[in-house]
Order: C-alpha cells, then sequence, then structure tokens
C-alpha cells in the first residue's frame, strides 16, 4: 500500500508547487516598499521646472502614483485608462515621467492627452530608483498616511483596476 | 568645407567620451563595483547578474554603486540598499531570516527526508530476507564447489608459468 501512497504524496505536492509557480511572472518580485512610508523626495514639475513637488503635498489623501515614459510601449497601452480614471475624477493621479527628456514626456502628453492631476520629472531615475522602479509602466497606491499599499508592475488593465486598485482605493478613502 | 571636415574627425572623440562615462575613474573601485555586481540579480533580464548585462536598468545600478562608493558606503550597505527598494530576491546571495528560511533549509529538509525513505526502505528490505542456516548437505556443497575453485585458480596459475619463457 504504501508503495503507491508515497510517491503519489509526493507527486501531489510537487504538482501543487508547480502548478501555484505557473500562474506567476517571475518577473514580478512582491515590493518590499508595500506597508512602508512612500520615500521623500523633491522634483520639478514636468510642465514648470520652477515649481516642486514632494510627496507630503498630498497628506490626507489617498493618491496614485503612475510611473511612465515617453518610451514606454506598455504606457500607451494603459493611457485610455488613465484618461477615463482622471475624467471619473475618483483619485488624484500623479505621473511621475521617469528617465526621460521633459520636451519628449510635455509632447507624449500633449498628442495623447494628459490624465494627470500633475506630472512631476525623473529625468536621471533616481527617485525611480528609491521607489524599486525597473519596469515601466508602474503604479503605487498611497494611503492619507503616506504610505504606499500597493504596487503594480507593468501596464494598468480593466480587470487590476476593477479588481484591485479602485476597491482599495475606495477602502483607503473611507478610512 | 576644410572646418566641416574637422567637425566631422572630431565625431567619433565625442562618441567615445560618452562610452567612458560609463567607466568609473578609479579602476580599483570599478573593479570592486563589478565584483558586487555579481551578486546583484538584474531584475529586467532574470538569471543573470547585473554585472553581465547589458541592459538600461542593470547600467542604472551599475551607476548607482559606483555613486554610493563614491560617497563611501560599503558592499553590505549598497547590498541592503538595493534589497531595500527591489526585495531581498534581487540578491543572489540573499540573508537568512524568517522570510527566507524556507528557501535556505529546503535542500537539508530535502536531503533529511531522502535519507528517511532510504533507511526506511533498507530496514523494509530488511525485514523482507529470511535467514535459514544451510542444510548439511548444502554446506558440503558449498565446500565442495570452494575447493574445486581453489584448486582450478592454482591450475591456472601453474600453466600461466608455464607459457611464460621469461619465468
Amino acid at each position: 500500500m504504501m508503495r503507491f501512497i508515497l510517491p503519489l504524496v509526493i507527486f501531489l505536492v510537487l504538482a501543487a508547487f508547480l502548478y501555484a509557480g505557473l500562474g506567476r511572472d517571475t518577473r514580478e518580485v512582491p515590493s518590499p516598499l508595500v506597508g512602508k512610508a512612500a520615500p521623500a523626495f523633491v522634483l520639478p514639475l514636468l510642465h514648470e521646472a520652477d515649481k516642486k513637488f514632494s510627496p507630503e503635498q498630498m497628506q490626507g489623501q489617498v493618491w496614485l502614483l503612475n510611473v511612465w515614459a515617453s518610451w514606454c510601449g506598455a504606457c500607451k497601452d494603459e493611457h485610455p485608462l488613465l484618461m477615463d480614471l482622471s475624467r471619473k475624477n475618483i483619485v488624484p493621479i500623479v505621473g511621475l515621467d521617469y528617465k526621460d527628456k521633459a520636451e519628449d514626456g510635455i509632447a507624449t502628453l500633449r498628442k495623447s492627452g494628459d490624465p494627470y492631476t500633475l506630472v512631476i520629472a525623473d529625468a536621471d531615475g533616481k527617485v525611480g530608483f528609491d521607489y524599486g522602479v525597473y519596469g515601466v509602466p508602474e503604479t503605487y497606491v498611497i494611503d492619507k498616511q503616506g504610505v504606499i499599499k500597493y504596487k503594480l508592475i507593468g501596464a494598468l488593465n480593466p480587470k487590476n483596476l476593477q479588481e484591485t486598485i479602485l476597491p482599495l482605493v475606495a477602502e483607503l478613502q473611507a478610512q | 568645407m576644410k572646418y566641416l571636415l574637422m567637425i566631422a574627425l572630431l565625431l567619433p572623440a565625442f562618441a567615445f567620451a560618452g562610452l567612458a562615462k560609463d567607466m568609473a575613474d578609479d579602476p580599483v573601485m570599478e573593479r570592486r563595483m563589478m565584483q558586487l555586481a555579481e551578486k546583484v540579480r538584474c531584475l529586467v533580464c532574470q538569471s543573470e547578474p547585473v554585472s553581465n548585462s547589458h541592459s538600461d536598468w542593470a547600467n542604472d545600478v551599475r551607476q548607482i554603486m559606483r555613486e554610493k562608493m563614491i560617497a563611501g558606503a560599503s558592499d553590505q550597505e549598497i547590498l541592503d540598499i538595493l534589497a531595500e527598494r527591489f526585495g531581498k530576491s534581487v540578491l543572489f546571495d540573499p540573508p537568512v531570516d524568517k522570510e527566507t528560511i524556507p528557501l535556505w533549509s529546503a535542500p537539508f529538509v530535502l536531503l533529511f527526508m531522502g535519507g528517511g525513505i532510504l533507511v526506511y526502505q533498507l530496514r523494509k528490505r530488511k525485514g523482507l530476507l529470511v535467514e535459514e542456516p544451510l542444510s548439511a548437505q548444502d554446506e558440503q556443497r558449498a565446500a565442495e564447489l570452494l575447493n574445486e575453485n581453489t584448486a582450478s585458480d592454482q591450475t591456472t596459475v601453474t600453466s600461466n608459468q608455464a607459457k611464460d619463457p621469461q619465468a
């Protein structure tokens, strides 16, 4: 009897692990920043370089930090969703133009529309590094106390927006 | 036209300057940086260390490592900074703590399980073998066979010696 059960148990355990691994994107590493205070920074606005933005200014409200760039292909995929979100006026979206030339960033927004409450320019990517950015686009959900509650690596899509991000935003706003 | 030519001749020099910027001025530090970069996983190219990758992200990480080194950070401090931002999986050799203990203990757990199964199987096998004492008849036969073998061995040796003229 044991002769059959033992290999079967080993097979099932192995199969369970492999099955769990199947649906995972190996590029997606859990961010250690979730649950921690959003790193502080001061960056110029993309459109008005003499004005500065720092995350403390968003204290007291839930906001999204969306990392994008004019050179980023997947950013174009999520762009309509951001436009839609901004029209609904649910949550302020701060765009971080990552490692981009200011004129390219501005031109992209002028051409395809600007979904952002405000856009900051991270020309050398230093702030992006502090936020653990390695694949653009990335979207952070930051709560009223300035704590990162969620990080999405890759583009927004109707599914992750409706099922994860918006419910989380609503929950955090109610707090 | 002459000036244009001169400018054109200068162009490769500019290009070279652009490339050289990536290399640190200090070769000792550059070596230290590359050694450290070998311990860091390139997150955008998977299973490749940052030291080997030409991806933008790896370039940035190397640049940041240089800057931190110039600022006087130790190797460990730089690895900590990276792990803080990108997670421990960015390190090829992650620290042992409560999050990574399953990873570190897995080989030993598997070895232990394998050993346990081996011991169990060997014990079971031992139980299956019944040691029966040899009957007098068998014992005699065995002795005969053994003797015969020894005898024939000796014959072989002698015949070999006979065949060899040198011996």
